[in-house]
């Protein structure tokens, strides 16, 4: 069977000497993980081995001697090899030597107990071992319950390499009986910034915590709770967006040490998420509060609400006509359109009586945008609710009419046709009627078929300019859930370090020269960045479309009441 | 020691097979389309151009002109990025698993390996695309819970389409090596 050694390409230029590392029988393959130099004690060696064996629990051993001739071949070196394999017994014995400068190495095995004493092919593999260590492999599919012999070759490589970075701690400069040399042997790497980095995130955490909790004790108190108060809360989205940014902060501030690779991503991307978009939320701020921008917001807010109300009123006036050609029944046309003017007319003085303070709240609440583009967001989505108010009362009255319109118009016509609705059964059944019953019923029906015009013009109007404002409200919504979910450490990482996201490996086949191995180089290929994106993502309380287009469509004609966007935590009705 | 001949493609193209064996148990195949025609690159800038400066004609606005020339660069840059692959290579590494690499014109690889206890066979395969019957190689992979069973097609070659005869020689070198793979002693 084909021999497969990986062999670590730092110790290309190493001195001869005894490779140590992990031999993976099921897979035929031995992975190198440091090359053990002269002199050395036996004895002191396995002490050493069994030492690493026992903190990393990867199955360290020697396998096999490494020969860098940089001379002619000397033969006694090579018998003093051979006869290092009966002190370190291992089956096989792999030989590596290397002759000069030449790329060209040979490997040859010793198997003293082998039942076949064929050649076997040995493949030697090179690997980055610092890019290795560091990486981390997504496997494409996770199964839940995957036993550890399905696991696959390279995740126990990748596994081999990252578990071992105890043995690379030590460097050449070291005092101690073992000489290795490995990734680090040129001395140790650390950076001053990072430790510091280190020291000063505990306390900082601390009082981090503290802080959240005080204001979510605040949050949670009865004055903040109470009716009134709480339905506000729950309809103004700028709260939820800082309450999910609250938690964001409750998970980056614990105490606890990340367990494993996803926790410790998504730890990285709510903070890099966080500064970011505290960081444009303040460039927006500053944008805002310079040359007076938010004094002359505050001046064009009132034009534009009056316009809007003139533009309504318009719309009514050509409604109360003939609009486009169709002929309205005149009395209950004037009834609707003058009700509805007057609403205009109660909601232009309610922002006339607020004008004097819409520059003042403006100020106060632009500073808001401080704590984050998300939160500025919010709230601009939280004024256009507000400022279109009134077209949200005028679509509940023209929805109300027009659904008590279809409902009456449905129960007529059964009527018309001598059938009942048995609520019991929830079914349509036959019924027979007294003649008054049916002269009245006709009746009622005749009117309310010759009134539908319109009322579903009305409604159809105010419908529209509904589902206008949602629009509006969606698209922005969407885009703060894009920021809120986008993973951008990781997204960073990937341009940056690309080795460190992996999903899996790519083999170059080197020159090759017959007679010796076949050379490959393991090169790690990295997750593209839809892979990252969908592993990575930020979950978010995102609001997504409650009906599929069937059943809006079905309740948008029957006049029920539509509320497009459901969030995460609502209950279903 | 590597050897070149050529072929068609379903679409009728020429196109190049290139095998070379690196070692008893590593072998590469590669299948080489048509490069980019400089004829068809002058077409296509010169088509776009001319419609702009006929807009230009019309509406008197300069904008349709840089607007050209700029859809024109981000067009063969994705082109040549995204869309032209010119070689797509098979790695076959007996006991390690099987590499496909496809190149693109501006020097792009995306590379896909897996290993070879994942693969189940590389088997030839018919498809009925709009009016004709074309071959086509593909790997199955195998269902790590019934051994019988296939839980993926991986389609090989598919941007080349080559035709049933060079499919065969494809077939027939990465066979003799999934051969030896599989009934080599598993050790347990």
């Amino acid at each position: 069977m084909v021999l497969k050694v990986f062999f670590p390409s730092c110790c290309s230029s190493a001195d001869s000497g005894i490779l140590i590392g992990r031999w993976i029988s099921e897979q035929n393959s031995a992975v190198i993980l440091a090359v053990v130099h002269f002199p050395f004690i036996p004895v002191q060696v396995k002490q050493y081995l069994g030492e690493v064996q026992h903190m990393t629990k990867v199955s360290v051993s020697v396998l096999g001697s490494w020969s860098n001739s940089k001379q002619e071949k000397e033969e006694s070196l090579s018998e003093f090899l051979e006869d290092l394999g009966t002190i370190f017994c291992h089956e096989p014995w792999i030989q590596i030597s290397k002759e000069g400068d030449s790329k060209f190495w040979s490997c040859s095995t010793l198997q003293k107990h082998s039942k076949n004493p064929q050649e076997e092919e040995i493949i030697l593999v090179y690997y980055d071992q610092r890019k290795v260590m560091l990486s981390h492999l997504h496997p494409p599919l996770e199964t839940a319950g995957q036993r550890a012999e399905d696991a696959s070759k390279l995740s126990a490589i990748f596994d081999t390499v990252a578990r071992s970075q105890v043995l690379f701690m030590t460097d050449r400069y070291d005092e101690g009986p073992i000489k290795l040399t490995h990734w680090q042997s040129d001395g140790v790497e650390a950076s001053i910034i990072v430790e510091l980095l280190k020291q000063a995130s505990v306390p900082a955490c601390m009082l981090l915590t503290f802080l959240l909790s005080l204001v979510s004790g605040i949050c949670r108190s009865r004055v903040l709770t109470f009716w009134p108060l709480s339905f506000l809360w729950s309809k103004l989205s700028t709260c939820e967006q800082l309450g999910h940014r609250l938690q964001h902060l409750q998970v980056i501030s614990s105490n606890k040490k990340a367990q494993n690779q996803n926790q410790l991503m998504r730890k990285a991307n709510i903070f890099v998420s966080l500064l970011i978009d505290v960081a444009l939320g303040i460039l927006l701020m500053s944008w805002l509060y310079r040359k007076n921008r938010i004094g002359h917001l505050a001046d064009t807010l009132i034009p534009v609400a009056d316009h809007v109300a003139e533009e309504l009123q318009d719309l009514l006036q050509w409604l109360m006509g003939a609009p486009a050609g169709l002929k309205m029944n005149r009395a209950l046309d004037q009834v609707l359109g003058r009700f509805f003017l007057y609403h205009i007319h109660l909601w232009i003085s309610y922002i006339h009586l607020l004008s004097p303070f819409i520059e003042m709240i403006l100020w106060y609440v632009g500073l808001s945008a401080c704590l984050g583009l998300t939160v500025a967001l919010c709230i601009l989505s939280d004024i256009i609710a507000l400022l279109t108010f009134h077209i949200y009362c005028f679509y509940v009255y023209g929805a109300r009419l027009y659904c008590l319109k279809i409902y009456g118009l449905s129960s007529l016509w059964r009527l018309f046709r001598g059938k009942k609705w048995n609520v019991l059964r929830q079914r349509v059944d036959s019924c027979s009627y007294d003649l008054d019953q049916l002269f009245i019923g006709t009746l009622l029906f005749t009117i309310l078929l010759f009134l539908l015009p319109t009322t579903a013009l009305y409604y159809l109007v105010f419908t529209l300019l509904r589902l206008l404002v949602v629009i509006v409200q969606g698209l922005i919504h969407l885009l703060v859930d894009l920021i809120d979910s986008l993973p951008l450490y990781s997204l960073i990482l990937r341009l940056c370090r690309s080795y460190r996201l992996a999903a899996g490996v790519k083999f170059r086949v080197l020159e090759q020269q017959d007679g010796k191995p076949l050379r490959l180089l393991m090169q790690i290929n990295p997750l593209s960045y839809g892979g990252v994106v969908q592993t990575y993502r930020l979950p978010t309380y995102s609001c997504y479309p409650r009906d599929s287009w069937a059943s809006l469509c079905k309740k948008l004609f029957l006049g029920e009441l539509i509320y497009p966007w459901k969030h995460k935590g609502d209950k279903q009705n | 020691m590597a050897e070149e001949r050529r072929f068609f493609s379903a679409s009728g193209v020429p196109i190049a097979l290139r095998r070379r064996q690196h070692s008893a148990s590593c072998r590469e195949l590669a299948v080489r389309g048509p490069r980019l025609q400089l004829r068809s690159l002058s077409a296509a800038t010169s088509a776009v151009w001319l419609a702009a400066y006929g807009l230009f004609a019309l509406s008197e606005n300069s904008m349709v002109l840089s607007a050209a020339i700029f859809i024109t660069l981000i067009g063969l840059i994705i082109y040549l990025h995204f869309v032209k692959i010119d070689q797509e290579s098979l790695l076959v590494i007996g006991s390690l698993g099987i590499q496909v690499t496809s190149s693109y014109a501006s020097g792009k690889e995306s590379t896909t390996f897996i290993e070879m206890g994942q693969v189940k066979d590389v088997v030839i395969n018919e498809a009925i695309h709009m009016q004709k019957v074309i071959y086509y190689l593909c790997m199955l992979l195998q269902d790590p819970e019934d051994p019988q069973g296939v839980s993926e097609v991986v389609p090989l070659f598919q941007s080349t389409k080559p035709r049933l005869d060079c499919l065969i020689e494809v077939y027939k070198s990465c066979q003799e090596i999934l051969e030896q793979s599989k009934t080599a002693p598993q050790s347990s």
